[in-house]
């Protein structure tokens, strides 16, 4: 399928960037005419994919945060990509519930919301070099 | 963004106003459990009025707070949610530790 459209930012790692980076991809997935459903399935797997670089990828700690997203004709792609600690085991941290960190409240629901809230869900990381997370969303456009 | 206290009978009603996602949580987390060791409550009363999105890290403060509850005998509620905040709320299985209730008057009934 042909690109229509693409973007790339960068911010930093800080807790006020999650939801800035919500409306930026929001506000550029409006360009499909998405439901206001789809957005907010959307806003909900960014926020998550975006607060776990903060807390587990930089663990608090400044660094960059890339969101990358390409608009295809009835499709969204969104890559979430972090410099930070990586994952040891993926299989294990995409299970419901399970958190690295239960002492700072976390519930280990971040991969299940963004797998329940996207289509398809990739992750790719190395321990040490960092993780992407790559989300796809069919929009059942309005028109 | 922000949250405010209110005492309803028995009940602590927590308004909370903004994005629950994980800056918000921190802050709500801070001034509740800040408020709670000022003067004890056992039933906890969160209002979503004004609250159109919440992601995991606001279950994560939740499931926080209903363990703190829960080792006094406490309870916790919701009222007011959102399409949004409903489906979170489903997802992670929320309902079975925090029940929502049509309005305050309710609440105050069955908690
Ligand atoms: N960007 C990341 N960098 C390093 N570890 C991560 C990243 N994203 C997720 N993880 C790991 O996967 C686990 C599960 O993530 P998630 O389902 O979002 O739950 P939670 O954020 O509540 O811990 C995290 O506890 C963490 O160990
Ligand atoms: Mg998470």
């Amino acid at each position: 399928m042909d690109i229509l459209n693409e973007m790339t930012i960068d911010f930093l790692s800080k807790s006020q960037n999650e939801a800035f980076a919500r409306v930026v991809v929001a506000a550029f997935a409006s360009q499909l005419n998405p439901t206001l459903d789809e957005l907010a399935d959307i806003k909900t797997a960014v926020s998550e994919a975006v607060t776990n670089c903060i807390i587990h990828g930089y663990e608090n700690t400044v660094g960059i945060i890339r969101i990358k997203a390409i608009l295809r004709e009835n499709e969204i792609e969104i890559w979430v990509q972090d410099w930070g600690k990586g994952i040891e085991d993926i299989e294990k941290a995409r299970q419901p519930l399970w958190t690295s960190k239960p002492e700072l409240d976390r519930s280990g629901m971040g991969f299940t919301i963004m797998e329940n809230f996207m289509d398809k869900l990739e992750v790719e990381s190395t321990p040490g070099k960092g993780t992407i997370v790559k989300m796809y969303k069919t929009i059942k456009s309005k028109n | 963004m922000g949250v405010t206290f209110k005492a309803y009978n028995d009940i602590l009603i927590v308004n909370l106003k903004g994005e629950l996602d994980h800056h918000m949580a921190r802050i709500v987390k801070e001034k509740l459990d800040e408020y709670l060791a000022r003067q004890t409550f056992k039933k906890i009363l969160f209002n979503f009025k004004y609250v159109n999105f919440m992601d995991s890290s606001g279950v994560g403060m939740l499931i926080g707070r209903y363990k703190h509850l829960q080792k006094i005998g406490g309870k916790m509620g919701a009222v007011n949610i959102g399409k949004q905040v409903k489906r979170i709320f489903e997802i992670s299985g929320l309902f079975n530790i925090i029940p929502c209730y049509k309005d305050e008057i309710e609440a105050s009934e069955k908690m």
